[in-house]
């Protein structure tokens, strides 16, 4: 029989393990009450042969009406194992590893199928599976690579959309990681182990998992799910332009992309890196550890100097929008009112970020653009804020000179009272 | 000046105004070590007339509603000429009222004004106090802002805690279970129509009352004056007291302005219900004593929620409060004794529990 | 003060009380009067009402364009279609913030961002952005375009 598996976790133990009979629907819950043998037996053997009902009630199939029975075959009527479990009542057992993607598919692959419970679901799943990685490796007689069961789980697979789902954009990183990061088990094969370590610092990982943003991506976004495989060096850029629409645009027209194409070299990755791709700084156009230009330039070379003026561009709009905001500040903490300015101030950071794309066109004069955009607005924002603080002291001349009017009365009463009383 | 004499005549000829200008001139003002708190009266009618003016010109721009509270306020600040100027004084003039009506009741607390025959005057003073710390609530809540909304959240639930009449006063204040719109509404009626109503007859009563009767004496002053008539000191209120009461003034106008103009009142955020309260929201400085007083009652006393104990203390305390005159007879008594030092004991309390509401976090 | 005393005119150093005192006295008037007097004129702009804005000028829009404007705080985005009928939308990309423009090639709302898209009723479409715009009411009022807020929109 197929080898345990140790290493799933639990919930996923079961459906490996010598699994035999039926099941009783959804116990307790919503679903139909006929008599489930399978599920009173199973639900009382230890964890590789068990099935309990609050397990299965949570799979889709059972959901939908589905029984142990439509996979495995079998008899939920019958209380004697030799009946339920015999070859008269179609009892195919554990099902074999080899057999999985063929079982699942005979439903999945199947329109006419499909359409009676949910019409908008894809069918091609398997025939996507065998252009994968994994399933032309399945196909050579290679069963550690993950078949449709390693990734949905099994007895209790939920649909994608349920954020509890082993393949719910969230978790799919984590699903994936369970054979490749794991050393021991892709020792045959020869590709690294550490995307999912690098993926977890990545700004992906932290817009996807923490910020909750599902439209950033995960492994499948870029590696594809059923049809998983690497996207080819020279096909990178395409991938990362699906988001990036504005960046590919300007690599597109930069020396770059030439450059890069010629030398085999993976496009966007190079600078970014493709698991761990780290949130840009400015300081990947310096020279010190950590600048991704000299790594290739020669120092003083003409792009050298191109670089230099970029990042110098960039600075100073980032330092003038800086202290825009200061002036702002100081004016704001001083009681005068500089909303507008305040709103400005983002278009000044927007063109900030439109020139940190645009850089990516490695054209001066293109980025040039930006950054004069931005640079005037930022200085009119700071202008502003410098001229709040001059209304302050404006006001505050004014408060001296109507004190000081006070005072001359205070002193103008105060000798007439001295007048009165002598 | 011979203008103003004509107008005189002129007017004198109309309404013969012989007897008012003959008691005003007999009027006088005593004096004593201990008379400038006299002058606390004036400053907070002074104020309360500021108060009323940047109030009215405040009211040709506030829009109140919650969609418009907050931005008209914003306007008045950044596009009124003026008008940072005009909210700033009426917000600082508001909390200097309330800090010179305390003055006021705890100078006269201690001079010992209260007794016979100026009980009434206590009474519609007392009343006055009550009705301007609801100026100070209600007005608080117009710009709409997250703090004012908070506050006067937490302030209207505390005043629901009040056993069986709780609730229903609470949803007479609040227009409704939640502070909402009309919350706003109900308070701007209150701040710009009800509350101005009923604090313009009382200050009248008040006055009034003053003007009858004259200024008292400390107890021990009119015992020795009354013995001693030649030892009576005193001055004239028209002219003398009147100038030195107008020097206070200006030197208010000038406290205000500066006030104004280097610590301008800030906008703060505009009130999001669905936004989950701010850590530490206190309500304004001159809550804070009775607010501090129920973050460190017990959450039970025997079987009384501490909560509702406490806002039934103060209820009872502030109507004991509100009869304190009738409570001293004109005899010496023990009971001057009490209520001397539950006056001293009262005045430490306030100002103790405001200042550790000030720092607490 | 009694009138009859002012009235003479007195020794030198009381005439200069007198004036100090006058003088002193209109300074502040005037500088009480002043601030209110102005406060009472009403300003150029009339409203900064939350709800409410003037977008542009009929004309200033040509059609099949969009116009960048400022409500209250954010940017707001003002599009006149082809048939000359106007639309307004909060110009804040439901995604990350980014303000989004009018793509007259495209006939739709695009957020350079992450190339996220959003038709002409401010559904998103196609990209990242999770909801849609906030759609604004729009009206004319002689020559301005006045763009609202949607009241429990």
């Amino acid at each position: 029989m197929a080898s345990l598996r140790s290493k799933f976790r639990p919930w996923f133990a079961a459906r490996c393990a010598g699994l035999a009979g039926g099941f009783v629907l959804g116990i307790g819950l919503s679903y139909g009450q006929a008599t489930n043998s399978c599920l009173e037996c199973h639900s009382a053997l230890p964890d590789s042969l068990g099935v309990t009902p609050e397990l299965f009630s949570q799979d889709i199939h059972a959901q939908k009406g589905l029984t142990c029975v439509s996979c495995h075959g079998g008899d939920p009527a019958s209380d004697d194992p030799d009946k339920s479990m015999g070859r008269k009542a179609g009892f195919k057992g554990n099902i074999e590893r080899r057999q999985i993607p063929q079982l699942c598919g005979s439903c999945h692959s199947n329109p006419a199928y499909m359409r009676q419970y949910n019409p908008s679901l894809r069918t091609d799943q398997l025939e996507q599976y065998s252009t994968s990685m994994h399933g032309k490796r399945f196909a050579a007689g290679d069963t550690k690579v993950a078949v449709c069961t390693d990734c949905h789980s099994v007895h209790d697979l939920r649909a994608p959309g349920d954020p509890r789902s082993t393949v719910n954009p969230v978790n799919v990183a984590k699903t994936c990681s369970r054979c490749h990061s794991d050393a021991d088990y892709m020792k045959p094969y020869s590709i690294p182990t550490d995307q999912f370590a690098k993926y977890n610092v990545s700004v992906h990982h932290s817009a996807l998992a923490v910020r909750g943003d599902l439209s950033a991506p995960t492994c499948s976004t870029c590696h594809g799910n059923h049809g998983a495989a690497p996207p080819g060096i020279d096909k990178v850029q395409n991938v990362c332009s699906n988001c990036h629409t504005f960046q590919a645009q300007m690599y597109d027209k930069s020396s770059h992309k030439k450059a890069f194409q010629a030398a085999s070299l993976p496009g966007c990755v190079v600078c970014h890196g493709n698991h761990g791709i780290s949130h840009p700084t400015d300081a990947m156009l310096g020279t010190a550890p950590g600048g991704v230009c000299m790594r290739c330039h020669t120092p003083g070379d003409q792009c050298d100097q191109a670089r230099a003026k970029i990042l110098s561009g960039l600075t100073q709009l980032d330092g003038t929008i800086r202290s825009a905001d200061q002036a702002l500040r100081l004016a704001e903490s001083s009681g005068m009112e500089v909303s507008e300015a305040r709103l400005s101030q983002d278009q000044a950071q927007d063109s900030l970020t439109k020139a940190r794309v645009t850089l990516h066109s490695f054209q001066t004069e293109l980025v040039d653009r930006e950054l004069q955009a931005g640079l005037k607005i930022a200085a009119a924002n700071r202008q502003a804020g410098k001229d709040a603080m001059v209304e302050r002291n404006r006001r505050r001349v004014g408060l001296g000179v109507s004190l000081i009017a006070i005072g001359i009365v205070l002193v103008g009463i105060w000798l007439c009272i001295k007048h009165i009383e002598e | 000046m011979t203008v103003f004499a004509a107008l005189f005549l002129w007017l004198d000829e109309r309404l013969h105004l012989d007897d008012i200008i003959a008691f005003l001139r007999h009027k006088t003002v005593p004096t004593h070590r201990l008379s400038y708190w006299y002058f606390f009266g004036g400053i907070t009618l002074f104020l309360f007339v500021i108060q009323v003016l940047t109030g009215i010109l405040l009211l040709l721009y506030y829009r109140p509603g919650a969609s418009e509270a907050f931005e008209s306020i914003q306007y008045i600040m950044t596009r009124v000429q003026f008008g940072w100027l005009i909210r700033s004084i009426h917000a600082w003039s508001a909390n200097l009222m309330i800090f010179t009506a305390f003055a006021h009741m705890f100078s006269v607390l201690f001079l010992k004004a209260y007794r016979k025959p100026r009980e009434l005057t206590w009474v519609t003073g007392m009343l006055l106090m009550f009705l301007v710390m609801g100026f100070g609530f209600s007005g608080y809540l117009l710009p709409w802002n997250t703090l004012a909304f908070f506050a006067t959240k937490v302030g209207t639930e505390i005043a629901g805690q009040i056993p069986i009449i709780g609730k229903p006063i609470m949803i007479f204040f609040r227009g409704g279970e939640e502070v909402t719109g009309a919350t706003l509404s109900r308070f701007f009626g209150f701040h710009v129509a009800v509350l101005p109503g009923l604090v313009t007859v009382l200050i009248a009563l008040h006055l009034f009352f003053v003007q009858r009767q004259g200024i008292s004496v400390p107890p021990k002053l009119e015992v020795e004056w009354t013995a001693n008539p030649s030892a009576k000191r005193e001055m004239r209120f028209f002219p003398n007291f009147l100038l030195r009461e107008l020097m206070a003034w200006y030197a208010a106008m000038g406290v205000l302005g500066a006030l104004a103009a280097l610590f301008p009142w800030n906008l703060g955020v505009k009130a999001d219900p669905f936004v989950s309260a701010p850590a530490g929201i206190k309500p304004e400085w001159y809550f804070l004593f009775m607010f501090q007083t129920l973050k460190l009652i017990p959450p039970k006393v025997w079987f009384i929620d501490g909560e509702v104990l406490a806002v039934l203390a103060f209820a009872l305390i502030g109507l004991l409060w509100l009869l304190l005159p009738f409570f001293e007879s004109d005899q010496p008594s023990r009971m001057k004794v009490w209520i001397t030092g539950l006056a001293v004991f009262a005045f430490f309390y306030v100002t103790g529990m405001t200042l550790y509401g000030f720092l607490a976090k | 003060m009694s009138a009859a005393h002012l009235s003479q005119p007195g020794p030198p150093r009381r005439r200069f009380v007198e004036i100090l005192l006058g003088g002193g006295l209109l300074a502040t008037f005037v500088s009480f009067l002043y601030p209110v007097l102005r406060f009472l004129v009403p300003p150029a702009v009339p409203d900064l009402g939350g709800d409410e804005v003037v977008a542009g000028k009929t004309g200033e829009v040509k059609p099949n364009s969009g116009k960048i404007f400022r409500f209250g705080s954010r940017p707001g985005l003002l599009i006149m279609n082809s048939d000359g009928t106007y639309r307004a939308f909060s110009a804040t990309c439901t995604h990350l913030g980014c303000t989004v423009q009018y793509r007259e090639d495209l006939r739709e709302i695009w957020c350079a961002c992450h190339n996220g898209i959003y038709d002409l009723s401010g559904r998103n479409m196609s990209g990242p952005p999770p909801r849609p715009l906030d759609v604004f009411g729009v009206h004319l009022r002689g020559d301005e375009i006045v763009v609202s807020r949607q009241r429990g929109a």
